[in-house]
């Protein structure tokens, strides 16, 4: 598997989109005014952003990798919840675009004097920010948000609902490693009760066509889990079987001990992704995780680190063109593209 | 006080106890009921209120509000309430109950539910003979459930022994965490942390378990799912001193209407599957629940304009609440006089007040309504102290057009224009 394909396009190697993915011109490819969710998208809208992103990766192989796209747009990271490798990829993605971005962490702002959320955001939009991204622990939060600004605001998680790029970026690095999403089987398994990753990857791979199958311990499993589309199993190594790719979710270690899960060892025992489990899979299944990893435990290092299986650090990779792409089409609008204001 | 001049209300359809509509009028002397029927006539002195054919109906009375919102209470046709001891500072003390008790007179009565535990930490018995003097009419638990066993079979021991009946929320703690919705497809697509269904039966089961060994009386003030009201019925068959209430929206939506993360929308407990809505009807209708209150709880945008799971639960629901209630009686599923038990006479038994329906002796707490004029519910425009509802903007049919409190006319607060 190459994807390194310096100067190739991208639509020439995977020769995207299948006729049931050709999306309408202008705006109308994408007609909503930010990103909430996956909730809500059509298979062609989450193609379309695929697509959109795939320059940007092209770009960012580049030793130059700076376009003005967006230059003299100001972008608000707004972070209520702490992230380091989320807000970097953001920060990278609108500063690779030549936006001005600005960063707001929650234990720099006013939300820690008081201050409410509906206020926080009138004020960032009061400053006149062409975009804003949140996070915020809160599920929701980014909609509330979102129905009080002017400008489109882009979810960088919130609570334990959505994360929408995440997803998108999962997509991306899948379609660039397996070419088609239909009949695809994948495997999500973790703490999915907890997690916005499973939710948002879940609604964007069925949507796709992908056959999901999620796998948790009881007690780290949402109820009604099936209504979303997804087959539930606890058992890892019946999950696990057959799959095309294995998607792992990070163990929240700190909230989980005593509580949700007896101890890390036990955890790994039953549901940590060994090289002897990976074995069930397809011989050619990838392995993804949304980081940062706890190594030895939900993901063993010789399986993280396996350079012909793990898509990890491709992840982080498509992470940032996904961003590109999002912050470009949701400014297009705003920036008066033709077909799109 | 002074004394009010009689009062007769003419030319309405009185609805008596038996729930029979009985063209007539009715006449209170001294604030109490001194005749009423087809042959009782105006008495020279008397004040007369035409009832102009519309229906006079006991004055509603209300159980667990959290708030004294008079406007509110008025404009709904609740004419006494029975407040929550979650006040600030809470109802924990007798000086506490007794100032609360005589708060909303003249024209609207509070009885006073003491907190059964000291700060309602549920951690050490509160003063409850002594509040029961002070004129506490029952005994509660607070928002929240009472965890420790021994404790509430200790607070229990006390109600039985002062006849108080002890009003629970009924939810286990360990299961609810911080959950703030059902589990259930909306709560997992939502990402809303969410407990399962079955924590109110969990805390009914015990509940009723120390009822009976106590011999308390005992009252779950809403008891919103199959599994819980399949216990309320059983207690009930087998005679226990069991009774349970229910709010308009627990039968009027399920928690599809969480959809939006609208805060509105979080109640305490969390809105229920439709199975359990459609459950709650089939118990009103078959008796198993006794009453149906507003749980009014006003709650301004400081509490409310929050991210769902960070909002405070609650919603101001005396305005709506005959309203919604009538919508049970024009789908059929009960009548009108059932309807009035629930709103009325069955709170007032359990208070032991002598009121709640139309009868000679009773209190003239009276209410004329019109059940089938339409208006439409606006958070904006509501004479409560705050407009967090959950059915805002919804059309809805049913008003109080006079309300008379121990038979003086009240001042029902006209909407905005």
């Amino acid at each position: 598997m190459d994807l390194s394909r310096p100067g190739g396009s991208p639509k020439a190697l995977f020769p995207m989109p299948s006729p049931a993915f050709s999306y309408p011109e202008g705006s109308a490819a994408f007609p909503h005014r930010g990103l909430v969710g996956i909730a809500g998208l059509e298979p062609h809208e989450i193609m379309f952003l695929l697509d959109e992103a795939e320059q940007w990766v092209d770009l960012n192989r580049h030793a130059q990798k700076h376009r003005d796209l967006l230059s003299g747009l100001t972008i608000i990271n707004a972070f209520f919840e702490n992230s380091t490798r989320t807000l970097l990829s953001f920060e990278i993605a609108g500063k690779r675009l030549g936006a001005d971005v600005v960063n707001m962490h929650a234990a720099q702002s006013s939300v820690k004097k008081g201050e409410t959320l509906i206020d926080t955001a009138t004020t960032l939009n009061a400053m006149r920010a062409d975009a804003i991204v949140i996070r915020h622990a809160s599920s929701g939060a980014v909609q509330l948000i979102g129905d009080k600004v002017d400008c489109p605001v882009l979810n960088a998680g919130d609570g334990q609902h959505e994360h929408p790029t995440q997803a998108l970026l999962d997509a991306l690095t899948i379609r660039n490693a397996k070419r088609a999403f239909s009949g695809l089987r994948v495997a999500i398994c973790g703490d999915i009760l907890h997690s916005r990753v499973a939710r948002s990857n879940i609604l964007c791979l069925s949507s796709l066509g992908a056959e999901i199958r999620v796998c948790a311990p009881p007690a780290l499993m949402p109820a009604a889990i099936e209504a979303m589309n997804v087959e539930p199993f606890h058992d890892f190594d019946a999950a696990i079987a057959g799959a095309d790719v294995v998607m792992m979710l990070r163990l929240q270690l700190e909230r989980m001990q005593g509580q949700y899960i007896a101890s890390p060892r036990e955890y790994r025992h039953f549901y940590g992704l060994t090289l002897e489990r990976l074995a069930r899979a397809q011989p050619d299944a990838l392995v993804m995780h949304p980081g940062p990893m706890n190594r030895g435990i939900e993901i063993d290092s010789n399986v993280a680190d396996m350079v012909e299986r793990s898509l990890i650090t491709r992840q982080v990779e498509m992470g940032v063109a996904i961003r590109m792409a999002c912050l470009d089409v949701l400014t297009r609008r705003g920036r008066g593209v033709e077909g799109w204001a | 006080m002074s004394v009010a001049a009689p009062l007769a209300i003419t030319g309405g359809r009185l609805l008596l106890p038996d729930g029979s509509l009985v063209t007539g009028t009715l006449r209170c002397e001294r604030g109490h009921i001194a005749a009423l029927g087809a042959d009782v006539t105006p008495q020279p002195g008397d004040v007369v209120h035409d009832a102009g054919g519309q229906i006079v109906a006991p004055g509603l009375v209300d159980m667990g509000v959290f708030a004294v919102d008079k406007p509110a209470f008025h404009y709904g046709g609740i004419t006494r309430v029975a407040l929550m001891p979650d006040q600030t500072p809470p109802l924990d003390v007798p000086s506490r109950v007794r100032y609360v008790a005589l708060s909303g007179k003249p024209d609207f009565w509070v009885h006073p539910l003491a907190a059964a535990t000291q700060g309602l930490a549920g951690e050490a018995l509160a003063e409850l003979g002594l509040m029961r003097e002070a004129g506490a009419r029952g005994i509660a638990t607070g928002r929240r459930w009472i965890a420790d066993s021994g404790m509430m079979m200790r607070i229990m021991q006390y109600a039985a022994m002062l006849d108080l009946v002890v009003f629970t929320h009924a939810e286990d703690a360990g299961l609810v965490g911080k959950a703030v919705a059902t589990a259930g497809e909306m709560a997992t697509r939502l990402g809303l942390p969410s407990a399962p269904s079955e924590a109110e039966a969990l805390a009914i089961a015990r509940d009723i378990t120390l009822a009976e060994a106590t011999g308390a009386r005992l009252h779950l003030r809403k008891v919103t799912t199959a599994r819980g009201l399949d216990l309320v019925r059983a207690a009930k068959d087998k005679g226990l001193k069991v009774t349970a209430g229910v709010s308009p929206a627990y039968f009027m939506l399920s928690d599809n209407a969480l959809a939006d993360y609208r805060s509105f929308m979080h109640l305490s407990p969390p809105l229920r599957s439709e199975d359990d809505r459609k459950a709650v009807i089939a118990a009103v209708k078959d008796g198993t629940i006794d009453t149906v209150v507003s749980g009014h709880d006003p709650r301004g945008s400081e509490d409310k304009r929050l991210p769902f799971a960070d909002s405070a639960a609650g919603m101001a629901g005396a305005e709506t609440l005959l309203a919604l209630t009538l919508n049970l009686v024009r789908d059929e599923a009960i009548g009108l006089g059932r309807a009035f038990e629930l709103l009325a006479a069955n709170p007032a038994r359990l208070l032991g007040a002598d009121a709640g329906r139309l009868a000679v002796g009773a209190e003239a707490d009276i209410a004329v309504i019109d059940p089938d004029r339409p208006w439409i519910v606006d958070s904006d425009q509501m004479a409560a102290s705050a407009g967090n509802t959950p059915f805002d903007k919804q059309p809805v049919q049913g008003r109080v057009l006079a309300l008379f409190k121990g038979g003086t006319r009240v001042g029902v607060k006209k909407k905005p224009a």
